[in-house]
């Protein structure tokens, strides 16, 4: 902590290359590199999902192709059985943690925290920086269970003991069980290094005027992410710690009476459902903080495209922070088929039914703020309205999970996948790309290509409808999940078949339509339209810089807010949008309560930081 | 951008309002406690492993005899670690010394008990290392075994006081590495000792954290 008080708002623009570019501590660098490092570690899940299909669709069949390109992981042309499992337990963690995670926390948390409120760059830059470097040491040790003998960890993403924490149990449980903990202990030091940054700079470094609620609804969203995600990784630490203590110190936390090829394992008197409850503890609120950040985005978005203010903006809030308390007390519901007490299993069912609650609200106030709005539909706005159909598809499917009665039937089957997918691989990826999409221009000074945008937006709508629409019919069937071969169940009806070939190429060409938006990204950032400031007429700080924003942001004087960051189409006014700078006796405002935020106390030369210790 | 200079009306100064840090919390401060928050999570977390373990495998370990010290012939149960505890709680004692004297800007004061806070959590983790040489040694005590029960009191043991022990032993780092800015005048010059007491705020929270482990491990 041997930094100078205002640190944030000293620290010099680096000159050299490596310090600007590589090592930097400017939180939109670091932003940018989070990007591109969890978009990476995302194409790696997209190709693992690929060949998890392949088994799943052609059994027994030789793929001559995809035997070529990974021959490590195939045998005769067929994916083996225990390559399936590894692809399966990585593509789950990746794509949850080291592409989901990152790239909103790290990647939007970065990028719109320290400009959304104000601040010329993060509380702690260095530890910010520290922070991404950490994150890509896990990245490449994840990466690097792949290689070892054995294979990638292969007991699912959620790593339940015993298959994680007795290395003869499946070939995957050797090594690569060992680095994917050691791995994920080290993303959480990562993350919490980045948590503690977000949450302490949208509580300290606000600029004058931006009272808290006069934050954006991204901030607000960022904010409680950021504080779940800070008080649940903690559970999975403590959990990886007893595993990795389990499988190389010969305790036994989880593990008792396990019987291994025959033989008697001499460990007893452990709990695997203890780690369960440590898992979910995290993997709850972890879902949560994946679909908060994107609610904020959409937000963002809509209300800006609709040109109306956000419906109900305190209403929203609120909800925020209902979802956040709630998301830790409803993590049983991941365990109904796992041995609970049925009254405890009564408790999380009510749990997870209230936290429907302020998830509705949410998805009503998307909806009152696109009614009668002067609607607007560049690519980020599409990706929106995309998030709000795909979160009303996926949550219903949660309310019905929520149910032990149903959930006992359901649990473990594609009816599962089907619904986490479509909260999770559709709507929050959707948050992303509407997110790249809309800031994009104030990152790198140019505006994506539309009409590439716009197809990639029908083609993944419409193909993630596709990959897992079907999947609820699959679940009802009774077909289990993270089964690599399904012809000794009988009772699966014969047409299922059919339905997977019809899943896989959905994948496929979903799959191959995100290589428009690679292009787009790539050919936008040399030959995209010139950006000014403020290309989407939105009334948030980070729009007033110019684009992209120069080290710290505001250049000579910090921006002073006077309203919030909706007043858009205000009556009386001169324009449909009015930034948060400008003051009211200029133009009028539509926020409401207004007397209760005092107006800003300016200071001689305007800088607002005075929080020395 | 607005960089007006016209003075504004100033209605009520809110500290939620922005521009000024809630309650006049440094950022360093208010880091150090969310940190501390999120350190707690993983203490918690322990703690609750270890306490549904215990209750669920029903019998469990006299530990008023595992940490008993045998003096002059006599079985003094829990001596050692009330010892420990005592130190551990009298170096939170010294650190609030070294605080308070900080906001003197007393210098030599301030390092003298940073010091000595130092020399108290360093005899804490002595006496730990000498307990653990102790279990180990003599009784046989292992992660996967010990003599005196279910196999998880060794695994629980090593496990929390191991962790514990670290975070002591990264205090003492943390206190040398601030004793040293003290020395250097690094404060004096900054015009601010807030470091020192944002140290104090993990050196208290660690000690905090014994009490629970005292507690919930050794006195039940």
């Amino acid at each position: 902590m041997a930094t100078q008080p205002t640190a944030a708002t000293v620290h010099q623009e680096p000159t050299s290359f490596w310090r600007r570019y590589i090592f930097s501590m400017d939180h939109k660098v670091i932003a940018i590199q989070y990007m591109i490092t969890a978009g990476l570690m995302g194409i790696i899940g997209l190709v693992m999902s690929w060949l998890m299909r392949m088994p799943l669709t052609w059994p027994g069949e030789s793929i001559p192709i995809a035997a070529k390109i990974f021959p490590g992981l195939f045998e005769g042309g067929v994916l083996r059985p225990d390559a399936y499992l590894a692809m399966m337990t990585m593509h789950g963690t990746l794509m949850v943690f080291f592409f989901l995670t990152a790239i909103l926390l790290g990647g939007f948390g970065n990028l719109l925290i320290p400009l959304q409120c104000g601040a010329r760059d993060m509380a702690f830059p260095f530890v910010n920086m520290l922070s991404y470097w950490v994150f890509l040491l896990s990245c490449l040790i994840m990466l690097a269970s792949l290689f070892v003998t054995g294979g990638a960890a292969a007991a699912g993403w959620t790593a339940y003991p015993p298959l994680s924490a007795v290395a003869a149990a499946v070939p995957g449980s050797g090594l690569g069980q060992t680095l994917w903990l050691i791995a994920m202990a080290v993303f959480i030091v990562s993350s919490v290094m980045g948590g503690l940054n977000y949450i302490t700079t949208v509580l300290n470094l606000r600029t004058q005027g931006m009272s808290m609620m006069r934050l954006p609804l991204t901030v607000w969203a960022l904010f409680v992410a950021a504080i779940i995600g800070l008080l649940a990784f903690p559970a999975l630490f403590a959990g990886a710690v007893l595993l990795l203590l389990d499988r190389h110190l010969g305790t036994s936390f989880y593990l008792d009476h396990i019987v291994v090829g025959g033989q008697h394992l001499a460990r007893e008197g452990g709990n695997p459902l203890l780690w369960q409850h440590l898992f979910w503890f995290l993997g709850h609120p972890e879902v949560y903080i994946l679909i908060l950040p994107p609610m904020g985005i959409v937000s963002e978005i809509i209300a800006n495209n609709a040109r109306k203010p956000i419906f109900a903006y305190r209403a929203m809030v609120y909800s925020i922070i209902a979802i956040g308390f709630l998301s830790f007390i409803v993590w049983g519901h991941h365990m109904f088929v796992s041995g609970m007490n049925i009254w405890l299993s009564a408790a999380f069912t009510l749990t997870t039914l209230i936290i429907a609650v302020p998830s509705a609200v949410k998805t009503f106030n998307w909806l009152g703020t696109l009614w009668r709005g002067k609607l607007r539909f560049p690519t980020p706005m599409l990706f929106a309205i995309g998030f709000v159909s795909t979160f009303v598809t996926g949550g219903l499917t949660g309310i019905f999970l929520g149910n032990p009665t149903i959930d006992i039937q359901l649990h473990d089957t594609y009816f599962v996948v089907a619904h986490f997918h479509i909260v999770m691989a559709t709507s929050a990826v959707f948050g992303v790309f509407a997110g790249v999409y809309y800031w994009f221009p104030k990152m790198f000074g140019r505006l994506m290509s539309e009409r590439l945008g716009k197809l990639h937006f029908w083609l993944t709508f419409l193909g993630m409808y596709g990959i897992f629409f079907p999947m609820h019919y699959l679940g009802f069937m009774g077909m289990p999940r993270r089964y690599y071969g399904f012809g000794l169940l009988q009772y699966l009806a014969p047409d299922t078949q059919a339905i997977q070939l019809f899943i896989t190429i959905s994948a496929f060409i979903t799959g191959a339509a995100q290589l428009l938006f690679l292009y787009n990204l790539v050919w936008s950032l040399w030959r995209g339209k010139r950006a000014e400031a403020n290309p989407w007429q939105a009334n948030t700080l980070e729009w007033q810089a110019p684009s992209p924003p120069p080290h710290g942001n505001w250049g000579e004087h910090m921006p002073v807010v006077y309203r919030w960051a909706y007043d858009y189409s205000v009556p009386g006014a001169s324009q449909d949008f009015i930034p948060q700078t400008v003051p009211l006796e200029q133009e009028p405002t539509g926020e409401h309560r207004r007397a209760a935020v005092a107006a800003p106390e300016l200071s001689g030369n305007g800088e607002a930081h005075r929080n020395g210790g | 951008m607005a960089t007006e200079t016209t003075a504004h009306p100033v209605e009520q100064a809110v500290s939620w309002g922005g521009g000024v840090s809630p309650f006049g919390v440094s950022w360093q401060k208010l880091m150090m406690w969310i940190f501390v928050l999120s350190d707690a999570f993983i203490f918690g977390s322990f703690l609750v492993s270890y306490a549904t373990t215990r209750t669920s495998i029903g019998t469990w370990v006299d530990t008023g005899k595992v940490f008993a010290l045998h003096i002059a012939g006599a079985e003094i149960p829990l001596l050692l670690i009330a010892i420990m505890t005592f130190i551990l709680v009298s170096s939170s004692g010294t650190m609030a010394l070294a605080v308070a004297n900080a906001y003197e800007r007393k210098k030599r004061e301030t390092i003298r008990y940073l010091m000595l806070t130092m020399f108290l959590g360093l005899t804490f983790v002595g006496c730990q290392v000498y307990e653990w040489t102790h279990l180990i040694v003599d009784y046989g005590v292992r992660p996967w075994w010990n003599p005196f029960g279910p196999p998880q009191f060794g695994a629980y043991f090593f496990t929390l006081t191991g962790f514990h022990g670290l975070h002591v032993l990264s205090g003492v780092v943390y206190l040398g590495v601030i004793a040293r800015q003290v020395a250097r005048g690094v404060y004096d010059r900054r015009g601010s000792y807030a470091n020192v007491e944002i140290a104090g705020l993990y050196w208290h929270f660690v000690d905090l954290v014994w009490v629970f482990i005292f507690t919930m491990f050794y006195l039940f």
